[in-house]
């Protein structure tokens, strides 16, 4: 079977079960005893084995099995689940990622596994001694038995809803007579009996195969029915030239049923207690898949060639509407706008569709964290609030290596050893707190630990001594200033390398990174009681609301995202402190900045109003009026950089296409306000 | 006749003041008339600001200004001549476009030491042809960063 074109949706699928296994392993330790974790785990693994094997990845679908098999003890109470046994699944899972990953990358996926094998291979027989031996003879019928291995996925559903019914599923082999002449007549005779019996879901070889005689002289169906077995086979046997009719229940390979459940005809006797548990177990599996079923995977880069293009249709749709404004005519103003609102939902559809839950990202904390709390020898929790916030998927893409890096530094550096812990009278364990949330236009990450906290004076004294800042710099630092030094570059607390962080090349690195992606990043700690690194971030990275303002005949765009509202006041209120102009707005003084002067905007003989507008724009917790000229408005508008030519320009974050084909600045108003 | 063209050299010509100027052709993307120019606050004396040119946002400096001559108005003459050069695009407004031209390698001499007051580094190299000189421009070093973020730091 030709495989390469499945290879992408099985690799993501892969991934995504790998995920599912990660993550329930992690929820499992907690409660060990949970059934339903232990259901979930078991599932991934099996439809895990089932993918890799039909993709032939043997080895990938081996390990799976053994995993599988373990599970399948621990569901059935012949496995109690302990922690010793914890990290040999979690390895397990590690080599299951890394066989994938080498798929991915055009391997074979080929691995040594033989020292896990062993681990799993005695945790399930270490507690099912009496079962050891039934079991291998078991599988082994199940090889020899089940002949019939590949069902689409109707076939599949059919057969799970048929075991929800009380149907049962047989898979009847019939074997004809050496001497039978009219070997596709007697298939037709058994097939019409079958037919009144139940339903044929498939048969191999196929019918239209055992039509025109394609076939030696067995064949082999399965049959959904109601009916006893004795019944079937009596009744099949009625049709002359049949040498002989076997029986089994059919288990089918992609749905787990136990070993034991396969009642050969002649085990019968061993195995009449039937399992219950079979449509349950096939009842959650069946509408697992019905859900899923209602997304379909998309390539980004046709997203992004959708977003591209919708970008364009932006400006566009702002021309369109300057010039019906101009032109003043009913019926096309009426056409604009009702195209603005269509093109305003399309608008929020795409990015929609770009945004993507940042769960993509938090999920592979928790065992990261596990990992390294080992390493460490710390022990440490990992609470993470928030993790269906969704941010778009350029966003990230980019935010995962930041995020890694601050978690190990919180590891590292943040929480102490246990013992340090006990001493300070906290807990044992150490927890770091991961939480998203939006806010307006932006997403929050926040990283807490419950750790040591940031040590202000060796932060400067480290500053001073690594030339980040001087002495008489550092005396007028405020405390958080101080914490936000260690994001400097060239500065490392740890006084000791080590392999997790302190590489000397660290959160100057994501500093950047986030800034790159128009967000920032701020520090709190309290010594003794832990930090906070905080991150904001933009929703998304192309289309932004920015309030239009005008300075002499220059346009500007402020974003709306910095905007906390506007205000034309009259020239008296402004007032001077200390050289600077201020206003008094709502009870706080606020500096205020002359765009037209920090711009330098060509002046003409300004008339004297005695009104200024001011844009109120805030940084954090910091805020300062913009003083322009006028207001023209708030627009959607697309943003686009200055080019490579034109870099760092002061408070001038990009620049954006007009309605009219102008191009207009975008104020950076977090320049303008000194932190 | 392969041969021939192996060693000519195709070239925009444009007009400076008095002086004619050549670029290579193949870091030419399109020859405009002068368009609305946003102006970009705080950068060279010599950046005009950014253009429109179809949908992306293109620096355009004056080589007027960078070659230090004095300015002057716009014209009907007055052309953008768009290039492409190390990932950049960049708009040059020159007062005029004139011609494409082949110029044969063997015309093309070193930029005299003795040419002038401006600093030469952006000059490649001197062509004679008939009674034309034409002056071949280094896009490399006319767009050279540094000396924007020189400009920039003396003036911030």
């Amino acid at each position: 079977m030709d495989t390469t074109q499945y290879m992408d949706v099985f690799i993501d699928e892969s991934n995504e079960h790998l995920e599912v296994l990660y993550k329930q392993l992690l929820e499992l330790e907690k409660n060990p005893t949970e059934k339903a974790i232990i259901g979930e785990i078991f599932r991934a693994a099996h439809t895990l084995k089932g993918m890799s094997a039909t993709m032939g990845y043997n080895d990938l679908a081996n390990l799976t099995h053994k995993l599988e098999n373990v599970f399948d003890g621990i569901r059935y109470d012949r496995i109690i689940v302990q922690t010793e046994m914890m990290d040999v699944l979690f390895e397990t899972v590690d080599h299951l990622n890394a066989m994938v990953e080498d798929i991915a990358s055009g391997g074979d996926g080929k691995r040594n596994v033989s020292q896990i094998v062993t681990y799993l291979e005695k945790i399930e027989k270490g507690d099912q001694l009496e079962q050891a031996s039934e079991t291998p003879v078991n599988s082994a019928k199940q090889d020899s038995l089940q002949t019939i291995t590949a069902l689409d996925e109707f076939e599949m559903t059919i057969l799970n809803e048929s075991a929800e019914r009380g149907f049962s599923n047989y898979e009847i082999t019939v074997m004809l007579r050496e001497d039978c002449l009219l070997k596709g007549a007697r298939v037709f005779m058994v097939f019409e009996v079958l037919e009144k019996l139940g339903e044929v879901i498939k048969s191999e070889p196929s019918v239209n195969d055992l039509e025109e005689e394609k076939f030696e002289n067995s064949f082999t169906v399965i049959l959904v029915s109601k009916q006893g077995e004795q019944e079937i086979k009596n009744k099949i046997k009625k049709v002359s030239e049949i040498e002989n009719v076997e029986i089994n229940h059919f288990s089918n390979p992609y749905n787990y049923k136990n070993t034991n459940q396969q009642n050969d005809e002649h085990q019968v006797k061993e195995h009449t207690n039937d399992q219950t548990e079979q449509p349950a177990t096939n009842a959650g599996k069946s509408t697992g898949k019905s859900s899923s079923s209602k997304t379909i995977r998309v390539n980004i880069e046709r997203l992004d060639i959708l977003m591209n293009l919708f970008e364009e249709l932006v400006i566009d749709r702002g021309r369109l509407e300057q010039i019906s404004g101009e032109l003043n005519h009913q019926d096309l103003q009426e056409t604009v706008e009702r195209m603005s609102r269509v093109s305003g939902d399309l608008q929020n559809i795409i990015l929609t569709m770009r945004m993507v839950p940042i769960d993509q990202v938090f999920n592979r904390f928790p065992r990261m964290i596990r990992k390294l709390a080992r390493d460490l020898d710390k022990n440490v929790a990992i609470d993470i609030v928030g993790a269906e916030t969704e941010l778009d998927r350029t966003v990230i893409d980019e935010i995962g290596d930041p995020l890694v890096h601050l978690i190990r530094n919180a590891m590292d550096h943040g929480i102490e050893t246990p013992q340090e812990r006990l001493k300070k009278g906290k807990p044992e364990q150490g927890t770091i707190r991961l939480e998203a949330y939006h806010s307006g236009n932006h997403v929050f990450i926040e990283i807490a630990d419950d750790g040591a906290g940031i040590n202000k004076d060796k932060v400067l004294n480290k500053a001073i001594s690594n030339d980040v800042i001087s002495r008489n710099q550092a005396e007028a630092l405020t405390d958080k200033q101080i914490y936000e030094l260690i994001m400097e570059s060239g500065f490392s607390t740890a006084d000791t390398i080590s392999d997790i962080s302190g590489r000397g090349v660290g959160l100057d690195v994501v500093k950047n990174t986030i800034e790159s992606l128009g967000g920032n990043i701020s520090i709190d700690a309290t010594a003794g009681k832990g930090s906070i690194f905080s991150i904001q971030l933009p929703l998304t990275l192309s289309i932004i609301s920015v309030l239009l303002v005008e300075l002499n005949k220059e346009k500007y765009a402020i974003p709306l995202s910095s905007v906390i509202e506007t205000a034309i006041i009259h020239k008296d209120q402004i007032m001077h402190a200390h050289n600077k102009k201020v206003i008094d707005f709502r009870g706080k003084v606020v500096p205020l900045a002359f765009l037209n002067d920090i711009f330098n905007v060509p002046k003409d003989n300004t008339d004297d109003s005695d009104f200024v507008s001011i844009v109120i724009v805030r940084k954090g917790d910091k805020m300062a009026g913009l003083v322009v000229d006028s207001f023209i408005g708030q627009q959607e508008i697309v943003l686009k950089t200055l080019g490579n030519y034109l870099t760092n320009v002061f408070a001038i974050s990009g620049a954006t296409i007009l309605g009219d084909g102008q191009v207009a600045l975008i104020i950076d108003s977090n320049a303008l306000i000194k932190s | 006749m392969a041969n021939e063209t192996l060693i000519d050299k195709k070239v925009i010509v444009f007009q400076l003041k008095d002086e004619e100027y050549a670029v290579s052709v193949q870091q030419v993307g399109s020859i405009e008339r002068i368009v609305p120019i946003t102006r970009v606050p705080q950068t060279a004396n010599f950046v005009k600001g950014v253009i429109n040119m179809r949908g992306v946002v293109t620096p355009v400096i004056d080589l007027r200004v960078r070659f230090g001559m004095e300015e002057t108005e716009f014209s009907d003459s007055t052309r953008i001549i768009i290039v492409y050069m190390d990932e950049m695009e960049v708009g040059l407004i020159v007062d005029a476009a004139n011609d494409v031209i082949d110029i044969p390698e063997s015309a093309i001499e070193p930029a005299p030491e003795v040419v002038g007051t401006v600093d030469v580094d952006y000059i490649e190299g001197v062509a004679k042809l008939d009674s034309r000189l034409l002056i071949l421009l280094n896009l490399q070093r006319v767009l050279s960063n540094e000396e924007i973020n020189e400009l920039k730091s003396v003036e911030g």
